[in-house]
Parts: structure tokens; C-alpha cells; sequence
């Protein structure tokens, strides 16, 4: 080691900095949240001995299993929303000539570069009672007085789309890309007919990608805390706002830090279907 | 058939861009209500700069952004040449803990760092929110570099240092003028995604250093501002500027 040293100062020194910025900031942080889920509240010191597992019982307490749930309910039709306008998009974007194509791309990544806040409170001018979107059904007669479209589920996971759409059609979109017409065209010359070749052969070639953009979609649309904070009003939280409540407000640390790795769990779950997916293709892992 | 996929794929860009288009019309508007158009007029823009606190948080974002992208520039760049040149243990554990980073939920990440800086007794405000950004840009440009390194003639750092290079030298004048234009846009990357961030600055910004995410993000939670119209449209075009100058480097580099 010390030779090295001596040898590649530049070597050693680089290396020093790397692992020290990520053991200090990526490790040890997470290491201290798997602690504190384990350990007791207190008041002064945030936590303390001695370790039990009161935090997890607590995710069980059916006030905040509630909440758990409804949260993981609006996830989940968010990424379904996605998915369903996401797949049929992607496929047509990989069949637009390639020059265009360019053009289209950026003008998915453009909201990707914009402030997502903004973009939020955006939808909030569109969806407020007085609106534009109630004054446009009023002037055509739809509705008779403005709908209560603020403050609402529907808003929340609205909003929750507006912002993730995009993270569900890129991954799409280099399936798609991958998949070659050859092979559709082969499917056809065996006999397969329109749904046959859909269901065996484009879904089979394409679900990587769906499980990468269910992974990119589900995981924030549970941990986005202002779009309800802006959309939702204090009925529609996500488990991000429970999390932000007891680490900010109720300063619970335990509670929250065993939420955090719920959620966490939740994402090597995913990454670890994405991987056996890609495996299943006879590809290298993700 | 193609006309049907035509007018999907338009259907769901106005869907996409429509929000945006409205914001960006009524930062405009002269009505103090702002549902209804007004008249045109400059006045939130004025009101905007005329606001002292909102002038200081722009500021104070700025340099996080600028300070942030540099330095996490300079570490992802080390990291990613790391990776790519040098052999030693754990390179599957590093290259794993930036996954992880890039993957996990933001606010899993801003939990995290909380609870490290208050067990270290940090004062949460501009360091703590510096070493915050720095760590969640840190992957994005890792991937930048590693990207632009990967289609490398590996003949050129070897001729380097068979002509008496040293390792530093080799690096300075073969291997930064390579990957500077993956540098340029990781850093423009870098600055964009530290002026937008809430979710982990909600955690980890004090009172003694106010940036303009929190900002917004305070004023929009009850009612409608106006003058956040007028602010998002600038942050708008900021980012479309980032963006378009990075997308410019990286196609200018590729031929």
C-alpha cells in the first residue's frame, strides 16, 4: 500500500476522495437510518437505546396503514395511467423517422430540465375552481357550475402523471427502439396473427422496459410530497408526507426511518424483477 | 394507422406543454385575480425584482447551483476516470453505492443526510445543503463521463505514459481534453438539477440560507401568486437555455 502511495500519489489521492465523499455521504447516512428504525424516540437526542422494533409495529397501526395504503393505491393507478399512455407513445415515437425523432426526444427531456414545482402549481391555474378548465366546460355548456377539481384525488394523481410521464416512456422508448421489424415480420410469416404476435412476442421483448419505468414512475409517486401539499389538499398524503411529518414536524425519527425503508424495500424489489426480466431475455444484467 | 399515431403522439405533447403555455401567458396577465386575462403587462416581473427577500433567495440559489455543479463535477470526473482506468478492490461496491444514489427516492437520500447532520451537530444551511446537492449529482455525472470515456482509443494514455508521462500529467493533457465536453454538459446537468431540487433541500436548508425552490415552494402552497407565474417563466427559460447549450456541446463533440 505504501509503495502505491509513493508510486501513484495521484492514483491514491483520487481514490481517497471518491471513497471518502460516498462512505461519508452515501453509507454511513443510510446505515444511520436502518439504526434508527430500530432504536427509541427521544425528545433531545432525536435517538436512543434501547433497540426494538416498536417503529415497524407502528406502520401497523391502522391509522397510518390507512394512509399507507391509500398512498400506495394512488401510486399505483399513477403508474398504470402512465403505462397505458406511455406504451402505445413509445411505440409510435420508435416509428417516426429519425430526423424528427431528434426533435420529439428533446421535447420529452425539456420537462425533465424544468422545475417540477412550478410545473405543479402550473396545473393548479388549469384545475381551480374558477379555473380554466371549469370555465372552458362552462362556456361550452358541459357543466352548469364549476366542479370541485382542486383538493382531490383525481388532482393528486393528475399531477402525479403530469410529472412522471415522461420517466415511463423513455425506458419505453429504447425497447421499442430495440425491437426490429424483422421479427415482427417473422412472427406474421409463421401464422401469428395481429393479437398472437402482440402478446408473444412485443410484450415478452418489451417488458424490461416496463419494469424500468414502473420503477422510475412508482417509487416517486410515493415520495412527491408537495404535488398533494399543492394538488391534494390533507386528505390525499403520500408516504412521503408521512415521512417528511415525522422527521420534520413530529421529529419521530424511528417512525420515519422505517417508512424510508419500507419504501426502499420496495425499490430493491422492483430492481430485482427488472433484473430477472433482463436476465429471462439472455441479456447482461441491468 | 399513421395518422392515428400522428395525432396520439400530438395529443399528449399539447397535454405535456399546455400547462406550461398557460403559465407562461399568464405571468403576463395584468388581473390581480389571475384566472382571467387582464390586459398585458410587466408588473409581476417588476413586483418580482422589487422583492428583496426574493432577490437574495435567487442569489443564494444561484451560487448553490454554481458552486454544487463545480464540485461535483470535479469528483464525478475523478470517480468516473477511477472507474474506467484504475483496478482496485470494491469497485463493484462503489460503482453499487452510486446506483443506489441515483435509484433510491429522493427522500430517502434527504432523511438520510438529515439525520447525519444533525448527529454531527452541522448547522443546517449553505454546507449542508452544498454536500447534499453535490451527492445527488454526483451519479448523473459519473454516468456523463463514463459515457464519453467508454468509446476511447485505450493506445492514447499508454502512448502517454510510455513517453515518460506521469500518472497526473497523462491525465491533465490526454484524458481532460477528451472527456471535457461530457464535463461541460454533466456540469450543466448538475447546476439544472440543484436549482430545481425541493425535496432534499426541504430537509436539509436552515433559516440561514433561504433558496428559491423553498421559496416558491411556500408561496404556492396556499392560493395562487401571481408573481410565481412571472418567476417560473424565467426558471423556464433558464433551464431550456441549460439544456439546449448542453444538447449543443454533445452533438458538436460526436463528429
Amino acid at each position: 500500500m505504501m509503495q502505491s502511495i509513493k508510486q501513484q500519489p495521484f492514483r491514491a489521492a483520487v481514490l481517497v476522495l471518491v471513497w471518502g465523499w460516498l462512505l461519508f455521504l452515501v453509507l454511513a447516512p443510510n446505515m444511520l437510518v436502518v439504526g434508527a428504525s430500530v432504536m427509541t424516540r427521544n425528545p433531545s437526542t432525536f435517538i436512543s437505546l434501547p433497540l426494538n422494533l416498536d417503529a415497524y409495529r407502528q406502520l401497523f397501526n391502522p391509522l397510518y396503514l390507512d394512509v399507507f395504503l391509500h398512498s400506495l393505491y394512488m401510486a399505483a393507478l399513477t403508474t398504470l395511467i402512465c403505462l397505458l399512455i406511455g406504451y402505445p407513445f413509445a411505440w409510435a415515437l420508435s416509428r417516426v423517422e429519425k430526423r424528427r425523432q431528434m426533435l420529439l426526444i428533446f421535447l420529452l427531456i425539456v420537462p425533465f430540465w424544468t422545475n417540477s414545482l412550478v410545473r405543479t402549481y402550473a396545473l393548479k391555474l388549469i384545475l381551480a375552481t374558477n379555473g380554466l378548465l371549469n370555465s372552458a366546460l362552462m362556456s361550452l355548456g358541459i357543466i352548469d357550475e364549476p366542479a370541485q377539481l382542486l383538493y382531490t384525488e383525481g388532482a393528486v394523481i393528475v399531477g402525479l402523471v403530469y410529472l412522471l410521464l415522461p420517466f415511463m416512456i423513455l425506458p419505453l422508448y429504447s425497447v421499442f427502439e430495440d425491437l426490429r421489424q424483422d421479427v415482427l415480420l417473422a412472427s406474421h410469416d409463421l401464422g401469428a396473427g395481429r393479437l398472437a404476435t402482440f402478446k408473444n412476442v412485443v410484450v415478452p421483448l418489451t417488458l424490461p422496459g416496463v419494469l424500468a419505468g414502473v420503477m422510475l414512475v412508482l417509487l416517486p409517486a410515493m415520495g412527491l410530497f408537495f404535488v398533494p401539499d399543492i394538488l391534494g389538499g390533507s386528505r390525499n398524503l403520500l408516504v412521503g408526507n408521512v415521512i417528511k411529518n415525522q422527521f420534520l414536524d413530529a421529529r419521530n425519527w424511528p417512525f420515519g426511518a422505517a417508512a424510508s425503508i419500507v419504501l426502499t424495500l420496495t425499490m430493491a424489489l422492483l430492481m430485482f424483477a427488472h433484473r430477472l426480466s433482463k436476465r429471462r431475455l439472455g441479456e447482461e444484467g441491468a | 394507422m399513421r395518422w392515428l399515431s400522428r395525432s396520439y403522439l400530438t395529443l399528449v405533447y399539447l397535454l405535456l406543454y399546455v400547462p406550461i403555455v398557460v403559465l407562461v401567458v399568464f405571468s403576463f396577465n395584468d388581473s390581480r385575480t389571475g384566472y382571467s386575462w387582464g390586459g398585458f403587462s410587466l408588473r409581476w416581473y417588476e413586483s418580482l425584482f422589487n422583492n428583496h427577500a426574493m432577490v437574495q433567495a435567487m442569489w443564494n440559489s444561484l451560487w448553490l447551483a454554481l458552486t454544487a455543479a463545480t464540485v461535483s463535477t470535479i469528483i464525478g470526473a475523478l470517480t468516473a476516470l477511477a472507474l474506467h482506468r484504475y483496478r482496485f478492490r470494491g469497485k463493484k461496491v462503489l460503482n453499487g453505492m452510486l446506483f443506489v444514489v441515483m435509484m433510491s427516492p429522493e427522500i430517502v437520500l434527504a432523511i438520510s443526510l438529515l439525520g447525519l447532520f444533525l448527529l454531527l451537530g452541522l448547522k443546517l444551511g449553505y454546507v449542508s445543503l452544498l454536500l447534499a446537492h453535490v451527492t445527488f449529482c454526483l451519479p448523473f455525472v459519473v454516468i456523463t463521463v463514463m459515457a464519453r470515456l467508454s468509446g476511447f482509443d485505450e493506445r492514447l494514455p499508454e502512448a502517454a505514459r510510455d513517453l515518460g508521462a506521469s500518472d497526473f500529467t497523462m491525465t491533465r493533457t490526454v484524458l481532460i481534453p477528451v472527456i471535457m465536453p461530457a464535463l461541460m454538459a454533466g456540469w450543466l446537468l448538475g447546476f439544472t438539477l440543484s436549482m430545481d431540487d425541493v425535496v432534499v433541500s426541504t430537509f436539509v436548508s436552515g433559516p440561514s440560507y433561504e433558496i428559491l425552490p423553498l421559496r416558491i415552494y411556500s408561496m404556492v402552497r396556499v392560493g395562487l401568486k401571481p408573481e410565481v407565474n412571472a418567476l417560473g417563466t424565467l426558471l423556464l427559460v433558464f433551464s431550456l437555455v441549460m439544456l439546449m447549450l448542453s444538447q449543443w456541446i454533445l452533438s458538436r463533440s460526436k463528429q
